[in-house]
């Protein structure tokens, strides 16, 4: 088995009330997502906010239980969160959170927080020796561990989040939005280290963000996700190169890029989708620019379109390189 | 290999400037423990010898007698020295039980949420609702009276107030992402309420400490008053207030002089807990 992760068909509902008499409302964040991740590579999860990207971070690493479906990590289920087998996995997977500031604990220098998972997990080594070896990983000096995480830059930050988040060897590791709150110049230094990191250990990693510069930088596949659902998965460079699903195109034009300005810009009309509220049929067709009848009514099936390629819409014929 | 393991304390930092009546009252507060301490040591007099010749001295009028003697002529310094001890043994020990005691449940009730939250803040509301002298007296009454006993039921008083605080800056904290990121990095919860969420929430459980402490030396105070907490021979401030009331008009120093300590002690308590509070608060610099 070369899958590290498997989600197969999983689904998170939130139940919601608004107002004390309010009708109690059903929110399906994550709808019947199946994906796999291996070891050695980079899935990267793109999508607005509200697509269900961050839920589907808490399942994979079974912060958060689904409803509907299944969640394997290494052949084996998920175990529920809080038991001893729970936590006894968090040495094998691992999450970067979005703001690192939040992440840490104010009160204790950080080089006692990169050493910490050794003694949450019983890891008999030096540690000593492995917290200097983290920090020079990260790229951070010795110095800097004694110091507290407000004494830190926000890309400072992050790499000690990376670095405690790496100190027990994990086999997989799921960023949430890791370089959203930083500047940009930082983004790349720490997108940098996390693929230097990755070819050096061969970790699997989950990489959510609504950043497609980043995602294209970072990531082998790429899955777009819109209201829960995946609705175009591939190879990261042909997905982003030549989306084939209306939103995937419409997310990939709307990202800046270098050079003259841009003709064929997709702009999205419509309202931002509502989970609470979901669309008949096609949940993206209020906003597609292409729709048709059949979109109102029913719901496209992720089909594969192309070697290691899928996408989810009536107007997709199955295995045609790009249709429209 | 030179050492890179970071102390756990934090870093030596410049000396805070202290304000001159703070200063005053720490100091207070120091020579109230010191005296508690040596008490075997300084006192000039059994706290129970009596004296019958020399009754109702008032003070400053001889060296062996500097704060008087009472109806029996028993030396009041000496006694007053002794009721520091064992007032300062109760407030110290209560305080740190009802401590241990509210923050533990608190925790508890954080944690598993549910039924055990329901019935702690149950606990809390009834605790609160209850006359807490009532109690006293009531329990008091069956069991009788021993030093023990009533340390341990002065700790129940005020535990409630730790237990609200300590559940609700626990759930706060859980909610935030440090304690989110420490579970996620696979510690059990005792690791995590520990470690983690009591060092960042203790500012304020100290404060609510500072805040106990004076009630309960008062609350010993009522209650020896009445005649239900300390017993004699025995001795303690409120005890000592209490049994002085009768010569109130021909020896005010019998009561004058624990009354004193009482006011000067809880004001001190008080006045460095205001301190602490703003100090260990960093949003307020």
């Amino acid at each position: 088995m070369t899958d590290l992760l498997t989600l197969d068909d999983v689904a998170r509902a939130y139940v919601t009330r608004k107002g004390l008499l309010g009708r109690r409302s059903t929110v399906r964040a994550v709808d019947g997502v199946s994906l796999q991740v291996k070891a050695g590579e980079t899935l990267g999860i793109v999508g607005e906010s509200g697509s269900g990207k961050s839920t589907m971070g808490r399942i994979a690493l079974g912060l958060e239980r689904p409803n509907e479906g299944a969640v394997r990590f290494d052949g084996a289920p998920m175990p529920l969160a809080g038991t001893p087998e729970w936590r006894d996995a968090r040495r094998r997977m691992q999450m970067v959170f979005q703001d690192p500031l939040a992440a840490l604990d104010r009160r204790l220098p950080v080089l006692t927080q990169i050493i910490e998972p050794l003694a949450i997990h019983k890891i008999d080594t030096d540690p000593a020796r492995a917290g200097l070896e983290a920090l020079t990983a990260v790229g951070l000096s010795r110095d800097h561990g004694a110091r507290f995480p407000h004494e830190l830059s926000g890309g400072q930050r992050q790499r000690v989040v990376i670095a405690r988040a790496l100190m027990t060897a994990p086999d997989l590791l799921v960023c949430d939005e890791p370089v959203s709150a930083l500047d940009v110049s930082i983004q790349a230094q720490v997108v940098n280290l996390l693929i230097d990191l990755q070819q050096r250990s061969g970790l699997g990693m989950m990489f959510i963000s609504h950043d497609l510069r980043v995602v294209r930088q970072i990531s082998t596949r790429v899955a777009v996700m819109y209201l829960g659902r995946i609705v175009e998965e591939g190879p990261a460079a042909d997905v982003l190169r030549t989306p084939a699903h209306p939103y995937a195109r419409a997310l990939v034009s709307a990202a800046p890029a270098p050079g003259p300005r841009r003709t064929d810009r997709v702009i999205l009309t419509g309202e931002p989708p509502n989970p609470a509220a979901r669309p008949t049929g096609c949940a993206f067709h209020p906003r597609c620019p292409v729709a048709v009848a059949r979109c109102r009514s029913e719901a496209p099936p992720l089909v594969p379109i192309a070697s290691g390629r899928s996408a989810a819409c009536h107007l997709i014929t199955p295995f045609a390189k790009v249709a429209a | 290999m030179i050492d890179i393991y970071p102390s756990t304390e934090a870093p030596a930092r410049r000396l805070p400037q202290i304000p001159w009546f703070v200063m005053l009252a720490m100091g207070w507060i120091g020579f109230v423990l010191l005296v508690a301490l040596l008490a075997d040591v300084i006192t000039p007099f059994s706290y129970t010898a009596m004296d019958l010749k020399y009754r109702l001295v008032a003070p400053f009028q001889t060296f062996s007698h500097p704060l008087g003697t009472d109806e029996l002529g028993r030396d009041v310094l000496s006694r007053l020295i002794v009721s520091i001890r064992i007032s300062l043994l109760i407030a110290f020990g209560a305080t740190i039980i009802s401590a241990v005691l509210g923050t533990t449940l608190g925790f508890l009730a954080a944690h598993f949420r549910g039924f055990v939250e329901q019935a702690v803040l149950m606990l809390a509301d009834f605790q609160a609702a209850l006359p807490f002298l009532i109690l006293a007296l009531s329990v008091l009454a069956f069991f009788g009276n021993s030093l023990p006993l009533l340390i341990g039921l002065m700790g129940l008083y005020g535990w409630e107030r730790y237990a609200r605080i300590a559940r609700g800056l626990a759930i706060s904290a859980s909610a935030q992402g440090y304690a989110t990121a420490i579970t996620q990095l696979g510690a059990r919860p005792t690791r995590v309420y520990l470690r983690h969420i009591l060092p960042n929430i203790a500012s304020t459980l100290i404060v609510s400490m500072t805040l106990v402490f004076p009630e309960v030396i008062l609350l010993e105070s009522g209650l020896s008053f009445l005649g239900l907490g300390v017993q004699p021979p025995m001795t303690s401030l409120g005890n000592m207030v209490g049994y002085g009331r009768d010569y109130i008009t021909r020896a005010a120093w019998i009561m004058l002089a624990p009354s004193t300590v009482i006011v000067l002690t809880t004001l001190a308590v008080s006045l460095v807990g205001d301190w602490l509070r703003d100090k260990l608060d960093p949003t307020l610099g």
